[in-house]
């Protein structure tokens, strides 16, 4: 028995038609949010694609398409999902065709009517995200006011009958509240708890600084959940590590193109949700290719799989296999070069880069810096080139 | 680890889904972020679970179906002791 973890790769061969057939597909079906978090991974330039999205059909079949190259796993996510109307379309086709389907949500916009619609036409599981414990700290964070109707949405989810999967993200501001955040949880009769500590992506990026814990933050967060855990709890809880305080880099996506595809809110087709930030590259759009040859045989699907476009020190490195060099937009974003080693990694010559950021955080000078939330005005700020000096400090715009 | 009785009813756990699936030629268990592959005879196992037969059942099912398979018995209670420590399955 395997976990999706150890779905095969194509033994370190680059070739142009690979065995890995996408079991995730992520709809990112818009960039809309009535939420601004500064943590968001999102592209800093999304207001681009808010005005093209694909439309239900467009969405049907990307569905179907993509449940014949085997995907089974599909989130539907965002922005906020929840903005567009026809999700109810789109939970019922995907019960159709045998997926086992998610709704990514901040929670606005889910009414009785809709989760009612939603449990009548199929859909598996609702994925909420909290932010804190505190509604100071929620309001913050996420730029708006939903404290109080991320707990009433809870409470609807549980009533639905869906199991309730929590997922908040970790960051300076509620990294020292993880006890009070689990109990919170166990209190809402959480199923699933994702603690997700912050990676450092879109939005999340220009405000590294601002939002990174220090080690001593994150050891004692690590602490109370180990604790926490060993109370016998029944709620199971995903911890996804800090990179930048490892020595080795994450195995990004479980390999470039082996398991995951994501299809963006204007149907583009990326084997990672920053693949976009990455230079000159070309990614297939389900409006004018064929999802089939997108996944196995476009240049970009075929760029980074296996390991034959890997320089020093990862070539002849023997741990190459286990994370395969880390993050490809994580080495563009931070040394310019995507074929770099992740620089988390204590052998990459820009390892350094990641101290220095540690480093930063910890200056107050530096970490009291505005935050600059994610919101349309600011989108179209960065895409305009206002915030040039901003962006350039981490190659952060194509 | 539960010890596994043989007059002991289990079923799939609330939020779990078993399907067959033609991509990956084999049965698996789908919950919230995750998918388990099940080989051969794990999906065999978990097919025949519909909340009414007993482990004991199930053992005497598959070894009228396998005749030719050895330890069968041994084989059948590993998977029950794996798929609850999983919690994939629950007791009826």
């Amino acid at each position: 028995m395997t976990q999706t973890s150890g779905v095969q790769v194509n033994n370190g061969v680059a070739s142009s038609i690979t065995q890995s057939q996408p079991l995730w597909l992520l709809a990112e079906v818009t960039y809309r949010c009535p939420l601004h978090c500064a943590f968001c991974y999102n592209p800093t330039d999304y207001d681009k694609h808010t005005q093209n999205e694909l439309t239900t059909e467009q969405w049907i079949q990307t569905l179907r398409d993509a449940r014949k190259l085997g995907a089974i796993q599909l989130g539907i996510s965002g922005g906020e999902p929840l903005l567009r109307d026809d999700i109810e379309d789109i939970v019922v086709e995907a019960k159709k065709l045998g997926y086992y389907s998610n709704l990514i949500t901040s929670g606005v916009g889910l009414t009785e009517k809709r989760i009612q619609a939603f449990k009548d036409g199929g859909l598996d599981h609702i994925q909420l995200s909290m932010h804190d414990i505190t509604e100071e700290i929620n309001n913050f964070i996420t730029n708006t006011k939903t404290f109080q109707l991320k707990q009433k949405v809870a409470a609807m989810i549980k009533g639905h009958g869906y199991p309730m999967v929590l997922n908040v993200v970790i960051h300076r501001y509620n990294i020292d509240h993880m006890k009070e955040i689990l109990e919170m949880a166990e209190a809402l009769g959480a199923d699933y708890i994702e603690l997700a500590n912050n990676q450092y992506y879109g939005w999340s990026l220009v405000n590294r600084s601002q939002l990174m814990p220090t080690r001593e933050q994150l050891e004692r967060a690590e602490a109370v959940t180990n604790e926490f855990r060993a109370t016998g709890t029944k709620m199971k809880i995903f911890y996804v590590v800090p990179d930048y305080f490892n020595d080795r880099p994450k195995k990004c996506m479980n390999g470039w193109g082996e398991v995951f595809m994501i299809v963006t809110a204007n149907g583009d087709v990326l084997p990672c949700h920053s693949a976009r930030s990455l230079p000159n590259m070309q990614f297939p759009n389900v409006k004018d290719s064929d999802l089939g040859w997108s996944w196995k045989e476009s240049p970009a699907f075929n760029k980074y799989r296996g390991d034959s476009w890997m320089k020093e020190p990862c070539r002849s490195c023997e741990e190459k296999e286990k994370d395969l060099g880390g993050c490809r937009c994580q080495s563009f974003l931070l040394t310019g070069d995507a074929e770099a080693a992740d620089p988390v990694c204590s052998k990459s010559p820009h390892h350094h880069l990641i101290e220095k950021a540690i480093e930063d955080a910890k200056n107050p000078v530096i970490a009291s810096q505005p935050i600059l939330f994610r919101n349309d005005k600011n989108s179209k700020r960065i895409i305009s080139g206002e915030l040039k000096e901003l962006t350039d400090k981490f190659h952060a715009l194509p | 680890m539960m010890v596994i009785e043989h007059t002991d009813v289990y079923a799939l756990a609330p939020h779990h889904r078993f399907q067959w699936e033609d991509a990956q030629n084999s049965y698996v268990i789908l919950f919230p972020e995750g998918m388990v592959k099940l080989h051969g005879g794990a999906g065999e196992v978990i097919k025949r679970l519909d909340g009414k037969v007993t482990v004991g059942d199930v053992i005497a099912d598959l070894k009228a179906t396998f005749p030719d398979a050895e330890d069968i018995e041994s084989d059948i209670i590993g998977m029950f002791e794996l798929a609850l420590s999983k919690a994939w399955l629950h007791k009826v």
